[in-house]
């Protein structure tokens, strides 16, 4: 099997794995990095979201192919101390339920937040469609956003 | 009426303590079944042996409390609420106290199992005990070093205080409280000295959860582990007739391919009944494979040729089957009172009415798996699991293995919505693990777990009210059903014993395919149905629909009928609620409300939501929650159970289904399979009904009122009365429905 050099929150890893599988499982089972979620596979359900170059990417529809040279970072490499401001802002409205999605919304909304720091409400609400909360947490992951985004400006 | 009665439970000998040989005390405790009277707890934590007791409060020496929670956490909270009353009875500060989940499982354990949203209202009682009773060992332990009796002191914060002002923490009197008599009829604080429980208190795996740390099943490694992937029957009636694994072995970090159902079969040629092995029954394939990733593909490279054993069903079947039903003579009565075919004749109005619902599946966001080793010392299991207990019993049965050698580690559940609650995926996975005598995790994808699910099996009611002299005399409610019946209390709900004649029928088609617990068995659609009825009952007889409701649950109020599961007060409570802040019948225009009321899982609930049109699209705003679950532990926790609960009910209500085709299931991911998603959601607005009656669970109880208030409302700004959920395809409009 080929091997493959990644840079993983600021940390080069070289892995041996086939061309086509998902970074997803690169992260879980290899690098152990298990915060990065699995929910659906096909980039429906937002559970997997990592960054790449500062993006919000589905990391179970990137190959490893095609992921050397990519800047990634995961919910492990996020902040140095889990106090990224939505992470704080996460803390602070108590979102999780079962809790299994919120990193792909960690991840969804930081990068979001990122490009938008001063979102509307319903800019939010566009931005965080693309992830499922099944225990449905939304209002207080919109909630949490606009925290975040007032800790952020 | 049995929502006011106290809950019995053996309070003698239900605690034991010993002194830890890392320093401090150790208290174990059996929440729902006195323990025998000759164990004893542990002398190290290292040996906690969670086969004496059930749960366990650790205080170090420097006064730090550890509580090990026993209840499954499937995220509704029990993992903070029910440390939150222990700490409140003992009197420690919050921060002082850590939360570990309690691993093992036991065959003594009468109620580790998160379901039916009962954790907290059965662990009340106990759980105050206990903490109540370690408090005053500690008081009398100060009271001895100081020579004075124990009333002379008092204890609060972890600190026990003398008359003279002298003070030592719990901490300095924990190795000789460890060896004193256990009290018995301790005082319980009174709720309105409560410091912990009503205050907000976040999640305790908070930190863990935001920092991606290894919580869940899916995280969970051992060195070795293989991965496993089970290729099932794609048709529920189909069995394996043979396969190919040329190509699948052939592919790099797949290992093995080998087969697995054998065990359960002769299993069930014993014993028929047992569900949890019914559940794909028939013979898998296994790939086993170094990676999730190369078993996955390994498993989409078998060839297969299936056979067809039994009916392959289609929605179109069902419907027909359950309207067969309905309209035909072989039903169960639950519940009869009066004479409900007399009313009927004398009425001078009758209404009838038909209401239907879809298969739902489960999809916890944290698809099936878990890890197994099987070895000749011990069959390990770890991994999500609503009942811990029942799953180490029927894998022990299937292994044929001692009981006692079955040890079940719970980890953080990933949703549980009652797909959960059957342990089919663990004992694939052992079985796995028995064939290959190596640690394995058993990984099912998105596409296995939709399509070979246990799902929330269709449901059709006809309801029927005879009306005369502009009153209702009689209310018939017939249920068709696949596999499973509404059962025993659910006909003892509102409006029973506020109609004279009443009767509640059941009738069942036994379909082969695999039905279960789904978030509020039964009730998240029948009360849908009933109250989605009540509303056009109401316009029938030209009365206010708030107005009925309140005049029928006065004929309620002072029954004599035991059966009667819900209180006509708090019912009345939560609607007079509801209407106050719901500003029901003063919204602005182009905002139109419905209402909706209903009791289940000891809890009563009233909705009311707003809902705006827009180009024939209906858009939920706000949905207002009144609520009364009696003592609220955890705020902050009760308002996430309570806006999720509202929020999954008006997804499932409008936008989700299951169909069936030739015995396939036509949804196996979210691209075909509509979730609800923030776009979608309302603000939920919640309001609790102040009590100091014993708390009831939240789980579950605001999820089945939402889709009639939701249904009543799109009548109110529509005039079409919605029957048939999801009801987004019965409107005909078009709304782009997936992210």
């Amino acid at each position: 099997m080929p091997t493959f050099n990644l840079k993983i929150n600021n940390k080069t890893h070289a892995v041996e794995a086939d061309m086509d599988t998902p970074l997803l499982w690169v992260l879980r089972d290899q690098i152990n990095l298990v915060g990065t979620k699995y929910g659906c596979g096909i980039g429906q359900c937002g559970a997997c979201t990592v960054h790449v170059d500062g993006v919000a990417t589905r990391s179970c529809l990137l190959q490893i192919s095609q992921a050397e040279g990519l800047n990634i970072t995961t919910i492990e490499g996020l902040s140095e101390n889990g106090n990224h401001p939505v992470q704080e802002a996460w803390k602070d409205i108590d979102v999780p339920q079962c809790g299994y999605c919120q990193s792909g919304q960690i991840m969804t909304a930081s990068a979001f937040l990122k490009r938008n720091p001063s979102p509307s409400n319903s800019e939010i609400r566009n931005a965080m469609h693309g992830n499922i909360c099944r225990c449905a947490s939304y209002n207080s992951i919109e909630k949490a956003v606009k925290v975040a985004s007032e800790k952020l400006t | 009426m049995k929502t006011s009665k106290q809950i019995a439970f053996s309070r003698r000998s239900f605690l034991k303590t010993s002194t830890l040989a890392s320093g401090g005390m150790l208290i174990g405790f059996n929440l729902f079944n006195a323990c025998k009277q000759d164990v004893v707890p542990p002398i190290d934590i290292s040996e906690l042996n969670f086969n004496d007791f059930n749960a366990f409060i650790k205080i170090s020496d420097e006064g730090k409390v550890t509580i090990f929670s026993p209840n499954p956490e499937i995220g509704q909270g029990v993992k903070t609420s029910m440390p939150m009353i222990i700490a409140e009875e003992l009197d420690v500060p919050w921060e002082n106290v850590f939360v570990q989940q309690g691993v093992l499982d036991t065959k003594n354990y009468q109620r580790q199992v998160a379901g039916g949203s009962q954790s907290i209202r059965l662990g009340w009682e106990p759980l105050r005990q206990t903490g109540a009773t370690a408090k005053q060992m500690l008081v009398n332990a100060a009271a001895t070093k100081w020579g004075i009796d124990a009333s002379e002191c008092t204890a609060k914060l972890g600190v026990i205080t003398n008359a003279k002002g002298e003070t030592l923490g719990y901490g300095d009197v924990v190795k000789e409280a460890a060896v004193l008599e256990v009290p018995e009829g301790v005082k319980l604080k009174d709720p309105k000295d409560f410091t912990i429980i009503g205050k907000n208190t976040s999640n305790v795996d908070l930190d863990n959860i935001v920092t991606g740390k290894p919580l869940y099943g899916l995280d969970y490694k051992e060195d070795g582990m293989l991965y496993a992937s089970v290729l099932r029957a794609p048709a529920f009636g189909q069995v394996l007739e043979s396969f190919d694994a040329s190509a699948a072995k052939a592919m790099p970090g797949v290992i093995d391919v080998i087969t697995i159902g054998e065990k359960a079969r002769e299993y069930l040629e014993k014993d028929k009944s047992n569900w949890t092995l019914r559940i794909n029954r028939n013979d898998k394939i296994v790939v086993i494979a170094n990676s999730t990733w190369a078993a996955i593909k390994g498993k989409n490279a078998v060839k297969t040729v299936w056979n067809t054993e039994s009916e392959l069903e289609d929605t179109e079947f069902h419907d027909k089957a359950l309207v067969n039903l309905l309209e035909g003579n072989k039903f169960n009565t639950l519940r009869s009172d009066g004479n409900v075919k007399k009313a009927f004749a004398e009425a001078d109005k009758i209404l009838e009415r038909t209401y239907e619902s879809p298969f739902l599946a489960h999809n916890c966001m944290e698809p099936m798996n878990f890890f197994a080793n099987v070895t000749e010392e011990k069959v390990h299991l770890v991994g999500p699991i609503q009942t811990p207990a029942a799953t180490a019993t029927i894998v022990s049965d299937l292994l044929d293995r001692n009981i006692e050698d079955v040890h079940v580690e719970m980890t953080r559940m990933g949703g549980g919505f009652g797909r959960r609650l059957y342990g089919d995926f663990a004992c694939e996975a052992a079985e796995i693990s028995n064939a290959i005598q190596k640690p394995v995790k058993m990984v099912s994808t998105r596409e296995d777990d939709m399509s070979t699910g246990v799902y929330r099996p269709p449901t059709k009611y006809r309801i029927a009210a005879s009306i005369k002299d502009g009153k209702i005399t009689g209310y018939q409610l017939k249920e068709a059903c696949v596999n499973g019946n509404s059962w025993g209390q659910i006909s003892d709900f509102f409006p029973a014993g506020a109609v004279e004649n009443y009767q509640f029928d059941v009738a069942n088609y036994k379909s082969n395919i695999t039905t279960g617990a789904w978030r509020a068995p039964y009730t998240n659609f029948l009360a849908s149905a009933e109250q989605s009825f009540f509303d056009e009952l109401a316009e029938v007889m030209g009365v206010d629909r708030i107005q009925l409701h309140l005049d029928l649950l006065q004929k309620v109020k002072g029954t004599t009928d035991e059966r009667i599961q819900y209180n006509p007060e708090r019912l009345e409570g939560v609607i007079k609620l509801v209407v106050d802040k719901s500003n029901w019948g003063n919204t602005k225009e182009g905002v139109y409300q419905g209402f909706s009321v209903y009791y289940c899982h000891n809890t009563h609930v009233a909705e009311v939501a707003d809902i705006i049109m827009d180009n024939g699209v209906p858009i939920v705003k706000r949905v207002t929650c009144a609520v009364d679950c009696g003592i609220v532990v955890n705020p902050l926790g009760a308002l996430n159970q309570i806006k999720g609960g509202v929020i999954d009910g008006i997804g499932h209500a409008m936008y989700s289904e299951l169909t069936f085709n030739n015995g396939i299931p036509q949804s196996n991911n979210f691209d075909s399979y509509q979730l609800i998603r923030m776009g979608q959601t309302p603000n939920v607005d919640v309001h609790f009904v102040e009590s100091n009656e014993s708390p009831t669970g939240l789980g579950e109880p605001t999820l089945p009122p939402v889709g009639a208030a939701v249904a009543n409302a799109i009548y109110a700004a529509t005039g079409k009365r919605l029957t048939k959920q999801p009801y987004m395809n019965n409107m005909n409009v078009k709304e782009k429905i997936i992210g």
